[in-house]
């Protein structure tokens, strides 16, 4: 290399100092854009830190202290956490129907809404950027803020969280649903079209079986996220595990048995429909799909 | 395969698809049918306030101002929202409000007059309808109606109340009280006692000094952005600490998560052990999920931001973890091959072999993430106690400020909306070089 320079052509010296520019040039670019958002990363945290109520130094030898009671309160009732198990249940099961109600409505909407934004396939070709503003606003409200609008008019349990998260699911499965129809083929649907087919059939028979294992994964995985979201929903008042939860923490320290039966099972659900999910989605769109 | 055994095999192929195609739309039915009496859905609509939704919906767009008068000495009073915070400075009141010395008549509209008389009396001229007349007697409430009453009417011996369309009267033995709807967002920029109410933009920027102590444009920002019915230096404060809140914890949880994703890669692991210890360590955070977190952060750092953080941190860093580790797996091995051929060290083939391969995707990963974290912040700030979270639920508790309730929702969406764009734009610039 040295020797090329040396004798080489002289436009070589000349390219080879300017690249060379050029990439000090980027890699000054690229360390500042790093610097500036380390500094950020490392301001902002002394920032929340000091708006937060108990610094993080303080509180980081008490991090612990909560589950340590926890575990302290559960150890010598192990006898009654089985029985506390199946009383929770129940509980459990109207958070998972929740998720499972709530990703099937708005799967069935977002159906409807991704169809309908879709280019090539929209039944109203002019009405595609209405339908994406309508997703794009279902998208970023968030669940909270319907439920507990919701809560005020329909009171608590189960339906408020329903409607909210379907309503998000709708609007989140319906960007994702419209980039899978996107790809589809349109052959089959000229084919259907051309026999006279209307727009319900074309899409019923043409389009939907082709992007169903995609949507179905997609599905899947909303469901995973769905449940976590059911159980922080009932934390605010909207049944399910997670309004027990607020009740069993609320009965405060020596008596935690009950909230750590719930943790059991709150994570074991998680952990169980995310590997679930997670099978089942390798199965259907093959490994390494999202 | 002959003809026959192939049309036979077409033939079950057909029916299992037909059969398939009624069995799940029948038994997504069924389990609708299930949860429609698991959830109490018939109980649901007799327990249903729609008279509650009425309210919300009517306060979103509009606001009351309330007139009051205090029985026991007679004191007059006007307050937009009945909030002291809204209150008219001494010498002033609505321009619907009328009359003087103790007889006080407020136009409610619609031909609709109330009259505050003397001797703790009230009357209310409805057009089409026989006046109410109501008066203290003793420490009883007497009214010149008897039963049946009207159904917008509620008599009983401590209190009168007439609710009409965009108005309402209430005497009790302590006070008598009208409030009028009246549409739109009041108070919105300056409170009545601010200098600057009623001022437009013009004046205030052009116009001659309007409170002699201060500039105009100082002034009027000072008096807008600490507005106390509508707080909105307060408002800004918790959506940047709820944006602040996603951006610690998502890029907090990305940079944990890379080094660690290496240890749970088939191809960078050294020993299937700590390949497995680590992929349990990352599916318990993310099994523990936010909520939890949420729960026992806040017990040892207390409410704010960094609480809620830190849960989006150690949730995010078992879904990063586990998706880096995954896009780890699927790297070319030819491009560490070559960089390791001129020599370079172990982290060099890391930075130059890997990190240019997975960077687009993680990162893609990564700014999606944070969109989504700008929406989880608004409900774990709800939980710890952080941010607009907290604000949104503290005005929907009250169950009286829908207007506030409304202003804020349309923040959190614009604000949700304007990350998801951002996030949008970052990743074309990044990934494809646009």
């Amino acid at each position: 290399m040295a020797d090329i320079s040396q004798h080489g052509p002289k436009g070589l010296d000349a390219t080879r100092a300017h690249y060379l520019a050029l990439v000090q040039k980027r890699r000054l670019y690229g360390g500042i854009t790093l610097a500036i958002f380390g500094l950020l990363l490392v301001s902002g945290f002394m920032l929340a830190d000091e708006r937060n109520a108990g610094g993080f130094w303080n509180g980081l030898p008490h991090m612990f202290d909560f589950p340590t009671d926890v575990v302290a309160d559960t150890l010598p009732r192990l006898h009654l956490l089985p029985e506390h198990l199946l009383t929770y249940l129940p509980a459990l099961l109207e958070t998972i129907n929740i998720a499972a109600v709530s990703t099937l409505l708005g799967a069935v909407a977002a159906m409807v809404f991704s169809l309908l934004s879709t280019r090539g396939l929209a039944r109203w070709p002019r009405a595609i950027p209405l339908f994406r503003r309508m997703m794009d606003i279902m998208r970023a409200v968030p669940e909270i803020v319907i439920a507990l609008m919701l809560i005020f008019v329909l009171g608590g349990g189960p339906v408020p969280a329903m409607i909210a998260i379907a309503f998000h699911t709708a609007g989140a499965l319906g960007k994702l649903f419209s980039e899978v129809a996107e790809n589809a083929d349109l052959k089959p649907v000229e084919g259907l079209s051309s026999v006279g087919a209307t727009w319900t059939q074309r899409m019923w028979l043409g389009v939907i079986p082709q992007v169903a294992p995609n949507w179905l994964s997609y599905g899947l995985l909303r469901f995973e996220i769905n449940i976590r979201a059911s159980a922080i929903l009932g934390f605010v008042g909207a049944g399910g595990i997670g309004y027990e939860l607020k009740n069993a923490m609320s009965w405060g320290q020596g008596k935690f048995d009950e909230a750590a039966a719930i943790f059991i099972l709150l994570f074991l659900t998680i952990v169980l429909f995310d590997q679930l999910s997670s099978m089942a989605r390798h199965k259907l769109a093959g490994p390494g799909a999202h | 395969m002959d003809l026959a055994a192939r049309y036979a095999e077409a033939e079950t192929a057909i029916s299992r698809k037909k059969l398939l195609a009624f069995a799940v739309p029948g038994l997504i039915l069924l389990y609708f049918i299930y949860i429609f009496f698991a959830f109490d859905v018939p109980g649901l609509i007799d327990r249903a306030r729609p008279e509650n939704a009425q309210i919300l919906l009517r306060d979103t767009w509009s606001y009351k101002t309330h007139v009051t008068r205090d029985n026991r000495n007679g004191e007059l009073s006007y307050a937009v929202e009945g909030e002291r915070k809204g209150a008219y400075p001494e010498d002033e009141r609505p321009d619907w409000v009328s009359g003087s010395g103790e007889t006080t008549m407020i136009d409610l509209g619609r031909g609709r007059v109330a009259t505050f008389l003397p001797g703790n009396a009230v009357e209310l001229v409805i057009p089409g309808e026989r006046t109410i007349e109501a008066r203290l007697d003793g420490r009883r409430v007497a009214t010149n109606l008897s039963e049946p009453y009207p159904d917008y009417v509620s008599v009983s011996n401590s209190r009168l109340q007439v609710t009409l369309p965009g108005a309402r009267l209430t005497f009790t033995r302590s006070r008598s009280e009208t409030f009028r709807y009246f549409t739109g967002w009041e108070l919105f920029f300056f409170t009545l006692d601010s200098p600057y109410h009623g001022h437009g933009l013009g004046s205030i920027l052009f116009g001659a000094q309007i409170d002699p102590e201060r500039g105009n444009i100082a002034g009027a920002w000072h008096d807008f952005w600490q507005n106390p019915m509508w707080m909105h230096s307060a408002v800004a404060w918790a959506m940047f600490e709820t944006v602040l809140m996603a951006f610690l914890g998502t890029f907090g949880a990305a940079i944990i998560s890379l080094p660690i994703a290496f240890m749970a890669a088939k191809n960078f692991a050294p020993f299937a052990a700590v390949r497995f210890a680590f992929r349990r360590v990352f599916d318990f955070l993310r099994g523990v999920d936010g909520l939890i977190w949420t729960i026992v952060l806040s017990r040892a750092f207390g409410p704010g931001p960094l609480t809620g953080s830190l849960a989006i941190l150690l949730t995010d860093t078992g879904s990063f973890g586990k998706m880096f580790s995954e896009a780890l797996e699927n790297v070319d091995k030819k491009q560490i091959e070559g960089v390791a051929s001129t020599g370079a060290a172990r982290l060099h083939r890391y930075r130059f072999g890997v990190i240019p391969q997975v960077a687009p995707v993680l990162l893609s990963q990564v700014l999606y993430y944070l969109e989504s974290n700008t929406r989880s912040a608004t409900i774990i700030g709800a939980i710890t106690g952080g941010g607009i979270g907290l604000l949104l639920t503290q005005a929907m508790i009250t169950q009286k400020d829908w207007e506030e309730v409304t202003y804020y929702i349309v923040l959190v969406v614009l604000m949700v909306m304007l990350m998801d764009g951002l996030s949008g734009w970052l990743r074309r610039r990044l990934i494809k070089g646009e």
